[in-house]
């Protein structure tokens, strides 16, 4: 059986991958590094509604240039909608309109918008007061006495804004302020309190900008005045000030979203950072897309998201393979480490690390227990992973009462791996002994840091989702990795013995 | 880096390597169609008995939830027994039954069973608790092996079990391995058991090792090792060569147990035996297994036997050491 059409075939994977990536390096001009770029965020909004077959207008507030960011660029694809682009006193809108449509919609609006620290902000008028506040019984008391204990402890309009605020923070709220909740919700509720005072004050809605994150809502944030300058506040914690990452997307205490003629309307967000040269990034171009330049960058938003995350598997897999094929670390499940990584990429390193040990540990014990009952393996793991939720939630919970937002995050392990994990580990205590289970999970937990720290790589990342040709020499690799028949490292441990006499 | 040695040492050993073995002889030599034949217990017994080749005696096989409740009349006249599940791996699973007193079973440990608890032993295997995958199973009822009393001062509880590799029919190279305090009864090198590498001209002992390390004696029993010589060892090999014909596996792990009465008798094949071999024989397997791809198809098992014979044969590292 010849071996030479296995070697022609890795070395055009090889070479085809080699030379995809040098075509999009010079004709395209996409870099090889990271470094030295601008940062662009494409930001796409998909508004999706139930039209009820009569006209249909809907009517979305669009981002500006602001402070941090500038708007590079914009496109829609709505099928079928007339569209038009309004601006009021520096709000800009969309508006799509049809004459008659029936049934699920979707339209989308797509933005870059590069990250420029240099920014700055437009000259915003300061907004009218609103006189016309009316409360009813007994409300009116109520905002009357917050209003006056902040106003005492304040000097001016911010410093009346976060007192104000912090009569509303979870552990100092009085009847009051419970009293108020009750009947309003917390952002307008603190901008009619501002606005009582005397305080300019308006909602505003902004989108925290998180790479690779999907079906994302707008936030609530509230734009205090004074004569000269307005400043930011964040309504939850009552925190000053704009976060780096807050692209503010209606500014003018308008509706995000207005859709006559249509009912369960709702708009969400993706959004994706690209780094791109700092010409490209400013001259914009639209390659047009030939074989040669297939690229993902031609699906809407929220694929290439998802794909940026596809995309970085391999590098993942082939962690694995190393380790397993040249190295000869022992792993409980061949790709389990790849997907304990992915989790670590939503959760960060140490949370995850720490969330994986103890939803295991307390997992191992209570399957102890199942292990009693002699259960079918299905229905055992079943129990398994409604242990797992329950472990999951009462971490989250705890983790929340204590104040660590990072125990939140744990909940983006794949239960059903978890779970698998604990089963594992369990038939491995009870048939080697814990030894091998601290080898095996030991040796499974090194695999799954190091795919994390190779997939999560920003040089990593950068060249996986631009250079798709990448992905054909790593098939190449692991090809010939897969006909490797030399020892592994670990071998030359194990078998040292032998060469001694 | 004393605890290291390099490639080029192991090579010069002629020690294969986990990714050797996987590519260049199992993936070669081992059809998998053909791996049912092996991890069917019951399958590999129906088998060798067409192929003449001896096995502990079958009792009888229970299958169904409802022929549990017949398995006392099954027993009935038999004092002792083994029972297994056909695709359980590792061990698990198997329920030794030394003799009977009355309604009691008794086990080796002296602990003492009613027929219920061994119904719902037999009932667990059937619903797969310690199958592969929790699939769906078959218990086999095995007459007992008495096993050689020559061999009682070399292991602690457990049968010991001689581990042939085979190769294209040939068999390459042989280790005993002997339970131990440390391996609890079982014969799994990794987890404590000695391994004894076995001439495979004379099958007497060459070489110990346990965890890795030489060792000269039994560590329970204390009894030396080098004085260990397997009865019957051409019958033996003979048996072992012909599992290639029955199976039709290239590169085979055969487990070979010494019965009192009938001599050797096969327990269990393995398609994917592992590499401690060459640790407790102190040679690679690779200068073997090379000459062995030279000859030629359709050889006789006797003609193997006596080529392997030939020219494997090796004095023992046990005695030469004992003498100096």
């Amino acid at each position: 059986m010849s071996r030479l059409p296995f070697y022609l075939l890795v070395g055009v994977l090889f070479l085809a991958g080699v030379a995809m990536s040098l075509h999009r390096h010079y004709q395209l001009e996409v870099p090889w590094t990271p470094g030295e770029q601008r940062q662009v965020w494409e930001v796409e909004a998909q508004v999706n509604f139930t039209a009820l077959g009569d006209p249909v207008l809907v009517d979305m507030a669009l981002p500006s240039t602001q402070e941090g960011f500038r708007l590079l660029t914009e496109h829609t694809a709505s099928p079928g909608f007339g569209l038009s682009f309004v601006e009021e006193a520096g709000a800009r809108r969309a508006q799509w309109s049809i004459r008659e449509a029936s049934g699920s919609q979707q339209l989308y609006y797509t933005a870059q918008v590069l990250v420029a620290p240099d920014s700055r902000p437009p000259r915003l008028e300061t907004p009218p007061l609103r006189r016309d506040i009316v409360w009813e019984r007994p409300y009116d008391t109520a905002a009357t006495q917050l209003i006056e204990r902040a106003w005492g402890r304040s000097a001016d309009p911010y410093t009346f804004a976060r007192e104000l605020f912090h009569e509303f923070d979870e552990q100092r709220q009085d009847e009051n302020a419970r009293l108020l909740l009750t009947q309003f919700d917390r952002t307008p509720l603190l901008v009619r309190l501002l606005n009582q005072a005397g305080v300019p004050a308006r909602e505003v809605s902004g989108l925290l900008l998180e790479d690779g994150r999907r079906r994302q809502s707008l936030t609530s944030w509230v734009q205090v005045f004074d004569d000269q300058h307005w400043r930011l506040f964040d309504p939850a914690t009552g925190e000053q000030g704009r976060p780096d990452n807050l692209l503010i997307w209606e500014g003018d205490g308008q509706a995000v979203l207005e859709v006559q003629g249509g009912t369960s309307s709702r708009v969400t967000f993706s959004m994706l950072s690209r780094n791109q040269p700092a010409a490209a990034a400013v001259r914009n171009q639209l390659a047009e897309d030939t074989i040669l330049n297939f690229s993902i960058h031609s699906l809407p938003l929220e694929e290439q998201a998802l794909f940026q995350t596809i995309l970085l598997i391999p590098i993942g897999a082939l962690v694995v393979v190393v380790l397993r094929i040249l190295v000869g670390i022992k792993t409980s499940g061949t790709f389990m480490p790849v997907l304990i990584a992915l989790a670590f990429i939503q959760t960060s390193l140490a949370t995850g690390l720490i969330g994986f040990l103890l939803v295991v540990a307390v997992g191992l014990v209570i399957r102890s227990y199942l292990s009693y009952l002699n259960l079918l393996l299905v229905a055992r793991v079943t129990a398994v992973i409604i242990t797992v939720i329950g472990i999951i939630s009462v971490f989250s919970v705890l983790a929340y009462r204590f104040g660590l937002n990072a125990g939140l995050t744990i909940t983006f392990f794949p239960m059903i791996i978890l779970s698998w994990t604990i089963e594992r580990m369990s038939i491995l205590w009870e048939e080697e002994g814990p030894k091998q289970v601290l080898i095996q999970g030991g040796g499974s937990l090194v695999t799954a840091v190091l795919a994390f720290l190779a997939m999560n790589n920003p040089w990593v990342r950068h060249i996986t989702f631009n250079f798709l040709g990448v992905q054909l020499i790593l098939m190449a690799l692991i090809l010939m990795i897969g006909n490797y028949t030399g020892y592994r490292l670990l071998e030359l441990r194990r078998f040292k013995p032998v060469t001694e006499d | 880096m004393r605890e290291w040695t390099t490639p080029g040492k192991l090579r010069a050993k002629g020690i294969i390597g986990m990714n050797r073995r996987n590519i260049r002889y199992i993936g070669r030599y081992n059809n998998r169609r053909l791996y049912p034949l092996v991890d069917d217990k019951l399958q590999t017994k129906l088998l060798a008995e067409r192929f003449g080749i001896t096995t502990p005696a079958l009792i009888g096989t229970v299958t169904t939830q409802f022929g549990v409740k017949h398995i006392g009349e099954l027993l009935a006249g038999h004092s002792g027994f083994v029972i297994k599940p056909a695709k359980g791996s590792g061990g698990k699973g198997i329920l030794v039954i030394e003799r009977v007193e009355g309604d009691d079973f008794i086990k080796p440990s002296g602990a003492r069973m009613r027929l219920v608890d061994v119904e719902r032993h037999i009932s667990n295997i059937l619903s797969g608790l310690y199958s592969l995958g929790g699939a769906p199973d078959v218990a086999l009822a095995e007459a007992l092996i008495n096993f050689d009393a020559s061999l009682s001062e070399y292991t602690y509880e457990g049968v010991p079990d001689i581990r042939v590799i085979v190769f294209r029919g040939y068999p390459v190279m042989a280790m005993m391995r002997l339970s131990t305090a440390a391996s609890d009864g079982k014969a799994n090198l990794h987890q404590g058991a000695v391994g004894v590498g076995l001439d495979i001209a004379t099958g007497t002992a060459i070489r110990g090792v346990q965890f890795d390390r030489t060792r000269h004696d039994h560590p329970d029993t204390g009894h030396e090792l080098a004085s260990l010589t397997i009865p019957d060892w051409p019958t033996l090999l003979l048996l072992a060569a012909g599992c290639y014909e029955m199976t039709g596996l290239g590169y085979l792990g055969t487990d070979m147990v010494l019965d009192r009465d009938q001599g050797p008798m096969l327990l269990e094949l393995n398609a994917r035996p592992g590499l401690a071999i060459q640790m407790a024989n102190g040679e690679g397997l690779r200068r073997r297994l090379d000459l062995i791809e030279k000859q030629p198809e359709g050889v006789s098992p006797e003609a193997r036997v006596a080529f392997a014979r030939e020219h494997f044969a090796r004095r023992s590292e046990l005695e030469t050491t004992a003498e100096a």
